[in-house]
């Protein structure tokens, strides 16, 4: 297999060739931009179409029609942008589009600034647009997860009929790192009786998402509930690093997942058992990651680039039945591993313990 | 006997819901028999946007996708460049691609995507409850401008045919009403000539109709015909406003 160093925005791109799509529909924006532009370098050699597009809404809703005819197809952009994507985020969810939104999250409110940020947490794990839905979401830490999870979000998208979201920020996108282009696992057979391709041989379809009623409305919700419960329960993804002995757990993903094993180790070195639980799935968040830890654990630090967003998941992961408390940082700002575990000593008065 | 007239394949068995007066099934007929005629209902995928225009998605016989208001040509430009051998159209009001989509009519045209949209005219919102539009005419009364549309705070009427024409990758535009017989064979030219170019991988075909709306402009379905002679179509320049050499030699 072939190891290459590649930027993080230009992996996402990579895989996504690898994963058979030919479909980018996008508009640029920092700091995602690599991947329009890796794409619009690289599609044209395996007969793919990069369609820049006249504004993001434009874009998503390309994907809204391309996603109709069953091929694959990815759009990205950076948090102002997936604002904007919302309306076709929620049409697509509504009529079960497989499609892969990469948002190279970037600090806000607002304009904000290029900084990498996990302040979309809310809006990509909540749905994002108006109505009751859900995508996939998924949080690489590394590139060769950026590459992994994006193919991934194909083969997620095209079993459970939606949406899939790669959640990454601009810390991600920007560095360079090796990483093994894997072949594309086996996909599994998808049912394809949905796809709008022009009714030979057959009768019409419409792909649309109008109830007439509000009975039909409801039973179109039920449906939807019941995949996004069936998800919840097959989907979750995390990964544990010296969680077995844990008295302390660091929770955090992406970007600062990566600082907080750094926080770990350096506290095992002082003798305090801290262990770190990585959420790969946002959504569906990994609840039953935090099941062997409930009663055992002493308490939680939710290490978070927001003011304080998926902690809300894990107190009710953990029913609070420990203190769960935030350590974050903003703006732009990334937290050092030091400065994580200052706080994890202060908060839970550990700064007694030995060194060993 | 031999039976010189009858339902359209292009139709499905669904009939037309719209207000007695509507010319919306007028049109989508001219659709349908079109789709018809060059024997493409079955390569034929219609993108139906939100608004009474809509409906489209249950009375025509070939597949469709529903879209979100305004985004009906962004959608079906992602179905063209997944499906290039597909024929793609768009039914659309003046509401959806004149007022809340219009970034993606400009940018369809100036791109010369190979699909056909059909925008339906009646200078109101319709499925709303007759709101002002973007093509709503100077003077003119509805639910949001109730003492006549005043061009000092609402602006003028947009006349998209003019400004799609002006796109080099528009290669066929016209402006056709379906007020009378006549004019209703001309409507279907210009339909035709639409699918035809998409067909022929020419560039953007695009047809404005005009259309009445009686319920919303308060006149009776004969009225209706009359009132859209007398306002509309002194406002909106009708007929062909571009084609193009190779659409001419088509």
């Amino acid at each position: 297999m072939e190891k290459v160093l590649l930027k993080g925005n230009e992996v996402i791109g990579e895989a996504a060739i690898r994963s058979g799509c030919r479909l980018f529909f996008g508009y640029p924006i920092t700091p995602s931009t690599e991947i329009v532009e890796y794409l619009s370098a690289q599609f044209p050699k395996v007969g793919g179409t990069v369609l820049q597009a006249e504004d993001e809404i434009g874009a998503i809703n390309m994907c809204y029609g391309a996603a109709c005819t069953g091929s694959r197809v990815m759009t990205a952009s950076s948090s102002p942008g997936v604002s904007l994507k919302q309306e076709g985020i929620s049409f697509s969810a509504a009529v079960g589009l497989p499609m892969v939104i990469v948002n190279v999250n970037r600090c806000g409110p607002g304009l904000g600034g290029l900084g990498p940020a996990q302040s979309d947490y809310y809006q990509s794990t909540r749905g994002g647009g108006h109505g009751d839905y859900r995508t996939i979401v998924l949080a690489p830490s590394k590139a060769q997860e950026l590459y992994d999870y994006t193919m991934l979000a194909f083969d997620l998208a095209d079993k459970h009929r939606l949406p899939v979201l790669l959640h990454t920020d601009g810390f991600l996108g920007q560095t360079m790192e090796p990483v093994v282009l894997k072949e594309r696992p086996e996909a599994p057979e998808t049912d394809r009786s949905w796809v709008v391709d022009g009714a030979k041989g057959r009768k019409k379809r419409i792909l649309a998402s109008y109830s007439l009623t509000n009975e039909i409305g409801e039973a179109n919700n039920l449906r939807w509930e019941a995949k996004y419960k069936h998800i919840q329960e097959t989907e979750q993804r995390w990964e544990e690093f010296h969680t077995e002995d844990a008295e302390y757990l660091l929770v955090s993903f992406g970007t600062t997942a990566r600082i907080c094993k750094s926080t770990v180790l350096n506290a095992r070195k002082k003798g305090i058992k801290l262990g770190l639980i990585r959420p790969i799935t946002l959504w569906p968040f990994p609840n039953d990651a935090f099941v062997p830890y409930k009663d055992k654990v002493k308490g939680i630090v939710s290490v978070e680039l927001s003011m304080g967003q998926m902690i809300e998941d894990v107190k009710l992961a953990v029913e609070c039945k420990m203190p769960v408390e935030l350590y974050r940082r903003q703006g732009g700002m990334l937290p050092t591993e030091h400065e994580i575990l200052t706080f994890v000593e202060n908060t839970f008065n550990l700064s007694a313990v030995e060194e060993v | 006997m031999e039976k010189i007239f009858g339902r359209s394949k292009g139709l499905s068995d669904v009939p037309f819901s719209f207000c007695p007066g509507c010319t919306h099934g007028t049109i989508m007929r001219l659709i349908a028999e079109v789709l018809e005629e060059l024997d493409i209902i079955e390569d034929t995928i219609g993108v139906s946007p939100v608004g009474c225009a809509g409906f489209s998605q249950e009375f025509f016989s070939c597949d469709f996708i529903g879209a979100a208001h305004g985004r009906a040509q962004a959608a079906g430009i992602g179905i063209k460049r997944a499906l290039p051998d597909r024929i793609v159209f768009t039914y659309q009001g003046d509401g959806d691609i004149a007022a809340i989509g219009t970034q993606h009519a400009i940018h369809a045209a100036a791109r010369g995507e190979k699909i056909t949209s059909i925008m339906v005219n009646n200078a109101i919102f319709g499925m709303t409850g007759g709101q002002m539009a973007p093509t709503t005419l100077e003077g003119m009364k509805t639910t949001t401008s109730p003492y006549g549309k005043d061009v000092s705070v609402s602006g003028y009427p947009i006349d998209l045919p003019r400004l799609i024409a002006n796109l080099d990758g528009a290669v066929y535009v016209a402006a056709v009403s379906v007020d009378s017989p006549k004019n209703i064979n001309q409507a279907k030219k210009a339909i035709k000539k639409a699918f035809q170019v998409q067909k022929a991988g020419l560039g953007f075909a695009f047809v404005s109709v005009l259309s009445t709306c009686p319920t919303n402009w308060g006149v009776s379905p004969v009225e209706s015909l009359q009132w859209l002679r007398d306002n509309m179509m002194p406002v909106y320049q009708m007929g062909e406003l571009k084609v193009t050499e190779e659409v001419k030699s088509l």
